[in-house]
C-alpha cells in the first residue's frame, strides 16, 4: 500500500453519510423552469448567444466563453427560452446573477452530438478544446474551469495526476456513490485525463470512510496503473492542496499552482463529465446532487439537470418545509445558507442540506476567545485562528497578512472547534474582503496619479519644445546675422524696415513690395532657408550643441540634487545628442554638396527675385528659377543618383562584395533626401497654390 | 418560516464549550484539594467557599457595571476558576480579609478593569496572590504544619471557619503553623541536604504532605491533559526545566545545594503552577513552540527565584514575568504556514 502523508490538524464532524447511499442514484426529472446563470465557475461569466423567444434544444450552447478563464453553458432539455434576468444564483452572499431562463417543452429532444470513437488519436489540444467546450469546470465545489488546468504550460512536467475523489465534507454523497455506481465512467474519465496530461502517475485519493466505492474503483481500474489510494478520514483532507500533500507529501508553495510542483488535480465528478463529453460528445448538462438533511424525507442521490430550482429537487426528495431551519448548498462545514429554494443547481452544486434547527442548533452567542488554541490545533494550513481573530478585530491589516491570512482556505475547522463559538470564518472573510477593496482603492489612486503625472510631463514637454523652439530661431537668427556680410548689411536692414512700413502701409495690396521685402528680409538671414542652406545647417548644429549643454547641466543639476526626474533629464540628453549627430551629418553632406548645389541664381537670389517680382506685376508667367521648379530639378536629379547608386550596388555585389554596405548606406541616405525633397516639394507647390489665389 | 442566514461552518462541535472546559478545570483541582484538607486541614476549604461567594459577586457586580449580560458571562465559570486557584495558594489559615483583598485584586483589577474574560494579560489570581504576598508577608507565610508533624489537633471545618473569619483567637493557631520545606531550604546555609532531611516537616522526597499534594495536582493535570484541555508543551517544558536547574545546582547535597529535584518538583506549588497556572491559555504564548518556550523560561525563573531571590517560592512571580513576554514569543514563534518556507516570513510576492 502506498504511503500517506498526514496533514497538520482537521477536525472529525458527524459524518451524516449513510442517510443518503441507501438508495441508487434516481432521476430528478424536467422542473417546469430551468435557469442557467451564467457564472457557474470561477472566471469570467459566459457571454449569452440566445434570444428571448429562441427555441433551443438540448445540449444545445447557449452562452459562450468569455475569455480564458470561462467555460460556455448549455441547456439541459430543450424548450423556449423565455427570459434573460437577473435572478437570485447559488453564491454566499445571496445575491442576484444574470442568467436566462428556459422553458422545457417535455420533449428532451437532443441536439446533434457526436463523441470520438477513439480518443488515444487524438491530440492533447484538441481534447481540451473538446472539455473546454463542454462547459467542464470542476464539479467538487469551486468550480474552476477544467481546460484551464489542463492547458499545461509547455516544459512543465506533471508528475501525478491526483483525482480527488475525498468528498471530506459530511453528508454529502454524490461522489460516493458515483464510485459505487458508475466507476467504470470515473475510470475511463481519468484514463483521457491520463492521454491529455501524461504523468508519470495517477494517483484517486479516497477517504477511508467509502469502503464499497473504493472497491468498485479498485475493480474498475484493475490493470490500467491508476492507483487507489486510501487514507483516514479527516476534515478537510479533501481540499486541493491537504489532498496533495496527503498523497505526495508536497505542498503548493503559497501563491503558486499544483502544476509548479508537477500534479494536476482533478475532482472525480469532473472526471465523468469529462468522459461524457468526449466519449459520447454531450456538455455538461446533468450532475449528481446529495439531497439530506432531516428536513427531508427520503435522503438520496439525484440525477439532476443544470438549471432545475431547489425546490423541485427538494421536492423530490420529501421536503418538508417547515422542520428545515437553512437550507444550505453545499455541506455543513463550507456550504451556504440560502434565502430561498427558487435557486438553481448548478456545475458545483454538489449538496442540497436542509436540517433541521435540532441537527445544525443555531450558533450561540460568541464568547470571549481564551486562546485556548484548539482553532491553531486545528488549522490544516499551520495558521493561528486566534491572533488573527485580534487582529481582525482591530483591522490590523498587515498583521493579519503577515500571518497569512490569505492562505487561509476558509474550511471551518477553527470556527468548529472554538469552545467560545466565535465565528472566525467569517472574520477573515469580511478582512479579505476588506483587505482587497483596499487594494483596490490604492490601485485605482495609484492609476489616477500616474495618469495625472503622465499629463503634467505631456504639458512639461509641450512646453519645453516651444521653448526650445524659440531659442532655436533666436540662435539661428544670431547665428545667421554673424556670418553674413558686415558693410551693405546695416543699409541692408534700414532698407528692409523701410520696406515693410511701405509693405504696411500698403497693407499688402502690392504682391510684389511684399515678394521683394521677403527677399531682402531673407538676405538679412531672417529666413535662412531660402538663402542658403550650409548656413541653416550650420546654425542648426550650433544651437544643438548649445542645447545639448544646456541639457546636460540641467541633468547635473538633478543628478546633484537626486531629484525624480533624473531619467527625463536623461532621456532629453540623449535625444538631444542623437540630434546633433544627425544635425552635423547633414552639415556634412550639405558641405560636400555646396560646390554642386550651387545655383545660377544664388549669385544675387535679392536681384532675382525682384527681377521676378516685377516680371510678376507685370503679369508675365515665371517659368525658371521658380522655387517649385528647383526643387523639381533636385528631385529629378536625386533620383538619377539613386539609379545610379543601385546600379553599383548590383555591379557592386559580383565584382565588390565588400562594396556594398558603404554604397547601401548611402542609397539609404539618398532616399530619405529624395523623401525630404519630395515633401519640401508638396509643400512649395501648396504654397505657390495659395500665393496664386 | 424564515431560513436561518448564517455564514459557514454550520456545524459546531457539541461538547466545545469554555463554561466546559472551566467546569472540567475545576474538577481537576479536587484531588488536590483533597489532599490539602487530610495534610492541613479545612482552612484551604473555608478559603475556597469564601472566595468563589466573593469572585461571583464582584464579577457579577462588575459585569452589571460595565453593562454587560451577567448570567452570559457567569457561566464560562472563569471567575469561579480564578477564586479557587487563588485559594488553593493562599496558607490554609489565612484570614479572611486576606482572600478578600486578593478575589478583589484579581477580579477587579487583574480582570474586569483589563475588558474581562480573555482580555486579562496577567494571570488574576497570580495578581492577587503577588499583591497580597508583597503587602501582607506575614500572613502570607504563615503556612500551616502537615498531619503529623503539627503540635496541635488539626481544625476541623467550623474550627477553621472561625479561625479565618477571627471569630475565635488566632494565637491558638500557633501550634498548626510553621515554615515549609522551601522556607527551611532557603534560610539554610551550614547543614547538609541529609541532614536537613531530620526535620519532620519533610517528606520522603518533598515535603511532608505537601509532596502528596503536588502528586494530586499532577494527577488531575493528568486528566486535563488527557482530555486536551491544554497541550503539554507548557507544563512539561516547565517541570524538565525545573528538574535541568535543580539537577545542575544540586551540587551533591553540600550546605549550599538547592536541593533535589524530586524536591523541587514535589514542593510548594510547583504541580500547581505546572498545569493549573501557566496552562491558563489567556495569558500564555499561543503556538506550541511558544508555550514550550513559556514554560521552560518559567522553569528557569522559579528556580532562579526559589534560590537565589528572597522569596521562598517563585512561581507567581515567574508566571507573572513570562506573561510580560508572552506577546513577544507570540511574535517569535509564529508556526510555518502550508506553502510557505519559513515560519512567520510575509507572504510570497510582497
Amino acid at each position: 500500500m502506498r504511503k500517506t502523508f498526514a496533514i497538520h490538524g482537521g477536525v472529525h464532524p458527524p459524518e451524516n453519510k449513510h442517510q443518503s447511499v441507501r438508495t441508487p442514484i434516481r432521476a430528478a426529472g424536467i422542473p417546469d423552469e430551468l435557469v442557467f446563470p451564467l457564472s457557474q465557475h470561477i472566471g469570467a461569466p459566459a457571454e449569452q448567444v440566445v434570444q428571448v423567444g429562441d427555441a433551443v434544444l438540448k445540449g444545445q450552447k447557449i452562452a459562450e466563453a468569455q475569455g480564458f478563464v470561462s467555460v460556455p453553458v448549455h441547456a439541459s432539455t430543450s424548450g423556449t427560452i423565455m427570459a434573460i434576468e437577473a435572478r437570485t444564483v447559488p453564491h454566499a452572499s445571496g445575491m442576484s446573477g444574470r442568467c436566462i431562463v428556459l422553458k422545457p417543452d417535455g420533449q428532451d429532444r437532443w441536439i446533434d452530438h457526436s463523441g470520438l470513437a477513439d480518443y488515444t488519436q487524438a491530440e492533447p489540444a484538441d481534447l481540451v478544446k473538446r472539455i473546454r467546450d463542454a462547459g467542464i469546470a470542476g464539479m467538487g465545489g469551486a468550480g474552476f474551469p477544467s481546460a484551464v488546468k489542463l492547458g499545461i504550460k509547455p516544459g512543465t512536467v506533471i508528475e501525478t495526476l491526483i483525482i480527488n475523489g475525498t468528498e471530506c465534507e459530511p453528508y454529502i454523497t454524490a461522489d460516493d456513490i458515483l464510485m459505487r455506481e458508475r466507476a467504470d465512467q470515473v475510470i475511463e474519465g481519468v484514463k483521457i485525463l491520463r492521454h491529455i496530461i501524461k504523468p508519470k502517475e495517477v494517483l484517486i485519493g479516497v477517504e477511508d470512510n467509502k469502503p464499497e466505492g473504493i472497491a468498485a474503483l479498485q475493480k474498475a481500474a484493475a490493470g490500467s496503473g491508476i492507483d487507489v489510494v486510501v487514507f483516514p478520514t479527516k476534515y478537510p483532507s479533501g481540499g486541493e492542496k491537504q489532498l496533495i500533500q496527503i498523497l505526495t507529501g508536497k505542498e503548493v508553495p503559497s501563491g503558486k499552482l499544483p502544476a509548479d510542483i508537477g500534479v494536476v488535480c482533478q475532482n472525480i465528478g469532473t472526471t465523468t463529465a469529462i468522459y461524457r463529453a468526449i466519449v459520447h460528445g454531450e456538455p455538461l448538462i446533468q450532475r449528481i446532487t446529495t439531497v439530506t438533511g432531516d428536513a427531508v424525507k427520503e435522503p438520496q442521490n439525484l440525477e439532476v439537470l443544470l438549471g432545475t430550482p431547489l425546490r423541485h429537487v427538494l421536492s423530490v426528495a420529501g421536503y418538508e418545509a417547515p422542520k428545515a431551519d437553512r437550507l444550505i448548498v453545499g455541506g455543513p462545514m463550507m456550504g451556504f445558507a440560502m434565502p430561498h429554494a427558487d435557486i438553481p443547481v448548478v456545475k458545483t452544486t454538489n449538496c442540497v442540506l436542509a436540517p433541521t434547527a435540532r441537527e445544525l442548533p443555531p450558533p450561540p452567542p460568541a464568547q470571549a476567545c481564551i486562546r485556548c488554541g484548539m482553532c491553531a490545533e486545528a488549522c490544516p494550513v499551520s495558521l493561528l485562528p486566534q491572533q488573527m481573530y485580534w487582529f481582525a478585530m482591530s483591522k490590523n491589516h498587515d498583521a493579519l497578512q503577515e500571518h497569512h491570512l490569505f492562505d487561509c482556505i476558509e474550511c471551518g475547522a477553527c470556527s468548529y472547534v472554538c469552545p467560545s463559538s466565535i465565528p472566525l470564518v467569517q472574520y477573515y472573510r469580511a478582512s479579505k474582503a476588506d483587505i482587497r477593496q483596499q487594494e483596490q482603492e490604492k490601485r485605482k489612486a495609484d492609476y489616477s496619479k500616474q495618469r495625472y503625472e503622465a499629463r503634467q510631463a505631456r504639458l512639461q514637454k509641450l512646453e519645453d519644445e516651444k521653448e526650445a523652439k524659440r531659442k532655436a530661431r533666436q540662435e539661428a537668427a544670431a547665428a545667421a546675422k554673424a556670418s553674413s556680410d558686415t558693410p551693405s548689411d546695416a543699409q541692408a536692414i534700414i532698407q528692409a524696415a523701410v520696406e515693410r512700413t511701405q509693405a504696411k502701409k500698403q497693407v499688402s495690396a502690392d504682391p510684389a513690395a511684399a515678394a521683394i521685402e521677403r527677399a531682402q528680409a531673407a538676405r538679412e538671414g531672417r529666413s535662412i532657408a531660402d538663402a542658403d542652406p550650409l548656413a541653416t545647417a550650420r546654425a542648426t548644429v550650433a544651437n544643438t550643441e548649445k542645447r545639448l549643454q544646456t541639457a546636460r547641466e540641467k541633468l547635473a543639476q538633478a543628478e546633484a540634487e537626486g531629484s525624480d526626474k533624473i531619467d527625463a533629464f536623461r532621456t532629453g540628453v540623449e535625444k538631444t545628442e542623437a540630434k546633433l549627430q544627425e544635425a552635423r551629418e547633414a552639415l556634412a553632406k550639405l558641405e560636400a554638396e555646396a560646390p554642386a548645389a550651387t545655383t545660377p541664381a544664388a549669385d544675387d537670389p535679392v536681384q532675382a527675385i525682384i527681377e521676378r517680382a516685377k516680371a510678376k506685376r507685370a503679369g508675365q508667367a515665371v517659368e525658371e528659377e521658380d522655387p517649385v521648379a528647383k526643387l523639381e530639378r533636385l528631385v529629378s536629379s536625386t533620383e538619377s543618383r539613386i539609379q545610379a547608386t543601385r546600379d553599383k550596388i548590383t555591379m557592386a555585389e559580383t565584382d565588390a562584395p565588400d562594396k556594398v554596405d558603404a554604397l547601401k548606406t548611402g542609397l539609404e541616405k539618398l532616399q530619405e533626401k529624395l523623401a525630404q525633397l519630395n515633401s519640401e516639394l508638396a509643400n512649395a507647390r501648396a504654397s505657390q497654390n495659395s500665393e496664386a489665389q | 418560516m424564515a431560513l436561518l442566514r448564517v455564514t459557514s461552518p454550520h456545524a459546531h462541535h457539541p461538547a466545545n464549550k469554555t463554561g466546559w472546559v472551566m467546569l472540567q478545570v475545576l474538577a481537576a483541582t479536587i484531588p488536590g484539594i483533597a489532599a490539602i484538607t487530610w495534610f492541613f486541614g479545612w482552612g484551604t476549604i473555608v478559603n475556597i467557599l469564601w472566595a468563589s461567594v466573593l469572585a461571583v459577586t464582584l464579577e457579577a457586580l462588575f459585569l452589571k457595571l460595565r453593562n454587560r449580560p451577567v448570567g452570559f458571562y457567569l457561566t464560562d465559570y472563569s471567575a469561579l476558576v480564578t477564586a479557587w486557584l487563588l485559594a488553593i495558594a493562599l496558607p490554609p489559615y489565612a484570614p479572611w480579609w486576606i482572600v478578600a483583598v486578593g478575589i478583589a485584586f484579581a477580579i477587579l483589577i487583574a480582570k474586569q478593569l483589563y475588558g474581562g474574560m480573555g482580555y486579562n494579560p496577567f494571570n488574576p489570581a497570580m495578581v492577587g496572590y503577588v499583591v497580597l504576598l508583597i503587602s501582607f508577608p506575614l500572613q502570607m507565610t504563615t503556612w500551616a504544619e502537615p498531619r503529623g508533624v503539627a503540635g496541635a489537633e488539626l481544625p476541623g471545618f467550623w474550627q477553621a471557619f472561625q479561625f479565618n473569619f477571627g471569630l475565635v483567637d488566632r494565637a491558638a493557631l500557633d501550634g498548626v503553623t510553621g515554615a515549609t520545606v522551601l522556607d527551611v531550604f532557603k534560610q539554610n546555609n551550614t547543614a547538609l541536604v541529609k541532614d536537613l532531611w531530620a526535620n519532620p516537616i519533610f517528606g520522603h522526597f518533598g515535603g511532608h504532605g505537601q509532596e502528596w499534594v503536588n502528586a494530586a495536582f499532577l494527577l488531575g493535570g493528568l486528566v486535563l491533559l488527557a482530555r486536551r484541555i491544554f497541550t503539554w508543551h507548557a507544563p512539561v517544558c516547565f517541570l524538565l526545566a525545573l528538574t535541568v536547574m535543580s539537577a545542575a545546582f544540586y551540587d551533591g547535597g553540600s550546605a549550599a545545594s538547592g536541593g533535589s529535584p524530586l524536591l523541587h518538583l514535589f514542593s510548594g506549588a510547583t504541580m500547581l503552577g505546572a498545569f493549573f497556572i501557566v496552562t491558563d491559555p489567556v495569558t500564555s504564548a499561543t503556538s506550541n513552540r511558544g508555550r514550550m518556550i513559556y514554560g521552560a523560561c518559567i522553569g528557569v525563573l522559579v528556580y532562579v527565584i526559589r534560590h537565589w531571590g528572597n522569596y521562598p517560592d517563585a512561581v507567581a512571580f515567574s508566571v507573572l514575568l513570562m506573561n510580560f513576554a508572552a506577546p513577544l514569543i507570540d511574535h517569535y514563534t509564529q508556526p510555518r504556514t502550508y506553502g510557505h518556507e519559513k515560519a512567520g516570513t510575509r507572504k510570497a510576492g510582497k
